[in-house]
């Protein structure tokens, strides 16, 4: 079980960035728990200054857009 | 214009090899495409049943001219700053202005508001990013002013509808508000201002993430996915823009013009920056207005605060940062940015 954060204040990419997480670990067959960040003041708690930014298992793996699949793979696998 | 962040693409999609092919053969039909605009649009314009010269027909034949050409235009530029954003990133950003003393960090900031990709979405995240890396809050108004100011929408379309001069002095004047309106705000001592969760915050230290190494087909592709992104938010903003440009070329009088955006009103150039804060829309939608007010022979410093202030001053923004900054510095923010305005247009209106 994996918990990943997505950190955004809700903007169109944040969601595509929740999906593909979603159907990454659905093809991976990795339960995630997904939880979306979108309070300012968390988001930059957690050190993000361009969104959409991604945590996996409490670690900040990524920011500044939607994240590539295959390194998603990666993060959500290891 | 909206600039967004961008992330690296999945790997799918065309090779490589069709990428290097891809975007030069693109370029050329790009141009093939730019320069038949004139008899392209003479040509739609024939088939439709009005007389050329009546008002209708001179309307029609600007829609007509106009539509392709800025979309053209902003399909090219929208492309090329995509792929020149793609070596900044608001880290780097921060990294290099925190690093900075005060009085250079005007110019810097302002300068790097303009290639730096970020979309207003994250300008909230963004500004405390800044703030809290020891970023004076003067300079970081400089980035946040740039940015939507001299954006090289705006201006490529500026220099392509209007002409190079009037371009010129839009760049050298928009940059220069930014520049001074970030130091005047930076010496009024404003942190006080902010909301006090901000003031007490002491943001997490900056996210550590390793740099993605892009190749330039990465690039091509950030810019692509721009363009997709960029033009399919903004064409209904053209059209619109663009209509409005077209009745005002075809159906308003010149006299009265004159009377009403003409160098002799003194209230004209207020009245322009109080109509713009309220208008929200893309640099790409306001200048076909631009090009038909001028060639009505409205006044050169009243159409530019009338421009700048539809692209600088935007409410949606405003309501954005009201997460950070009471109402109080917002107020004073507009008043020290729509100050900057007015005098570029009066300073206009006055000299030509």
């Amino acid at each position: 079980m994996k918990t990943v954060k997505v950190y955004g204040p809700g903007c169109k990419r944040c969601e595509a960035t929740e999906t593909l997480v979603r159907d990454t670990a659905s093809k991976l067959g990795i339960e995630v728990d997904v939880e979306k960040v979108t309070d300012a003041k968390s988001i930059t708690m957690a050190g993000v200054m361009s969104t959409p930014g991604l945590s996996v298992d409490g670690k900040l793996v990524h920011s500044g857009g939607v994240p590539d699949a295959a390194k998603l793979e990666n993060w959500l696998s290891t | 214009m909206s600039s967004e962040t961008h992330g690296s693409m999945a790997r799918h999609g065309a090779p490589d090899w069709a990428w290097y092919l891809g975007v030069p053969v693109a370029a050329g039909a790009w141009w093939l495409l730019y320069t038949q605009l004139i008899p392209f649009s003479e040509w739609v314009t024939s088939l439709v049943p009005v007389a050329p010269d009546s008002h209708t027909g001179e309307a029609i034949a600007f829609f007509v001219y106009d539509v392709p050409k800025v979309l053209l235009l902003l399909t090219g530029i929208v492309f090329v700053t995509g792929v020149l954003r793609s070596w900044f990133s608001p880290e780097r950003t921060r990294a290099i202005l925190a690093g900075k003393r005060e009085l250079a960090g005007y110019p810097l900031a302002a300068l790097l508001g303009v290639f730096t990709p970020f979309c207003s979405c994250s300008s909230v995240p963004l500004f405390i990013g800044f703030v809290s890396a020891g970023i004076p809050l003067g300079v970081t108004f400089s980035f946040l002013i740039a940015g939507p100011m001299v954006g090289p929408v705006g201006l490529g379309l500026l220099y392509a509808l209007v002409g190079w001069k009037i371009a010129t002095i839009y760049l050298v004047f928009g940059f220069s508000i930014a520049t001074v309106a970030g130091f005047v705000l930076g010496r009024m001592g404003l942190e006080r201002y902010l909301q006090d969760w901000v003031r007490e915050l002491n943001a997490g230290p900056p996210a550590d993430l390793p740099e993605e190494r892009l190749t330039l087909v990465d690039r091509f592709r950030i810019g692509l996915e721009q363009v997709r992104e960029i033009v399919g938010k903004v064409w209904i903003w053209v059209l619109v823009g663009i209509g409005i440009g077209a009745a005002i070329h075809g159906y308003v009088p010149e006299e009265m013009m004159l009377r009403v955006m003409g160098g002799e009103a003194w209230w004209s150039v207020p009245a322009a920056v109080i109509v713009g804060v309220p208008m929200y829309t893309n640099a790409a939608g306001v200048i076909p207005i631009v090009e038909a007010l001028l060639g009505k022979g409205a006044a050169l410093g009243t159409t530019l605060a009338f421009m700048m202030s539809v692209i600088a001053l935007s409410l949606p923004e405003m309501i954005i940062l009201k997460q950070v900054l009471t109402y109080r510095l917002i107020a004073i923010f507009l008043a020290v940015v729509a100050a900057g305005i007015l005098a570029t247009g009066y300073l206009f209106n006055l000299i030509l």
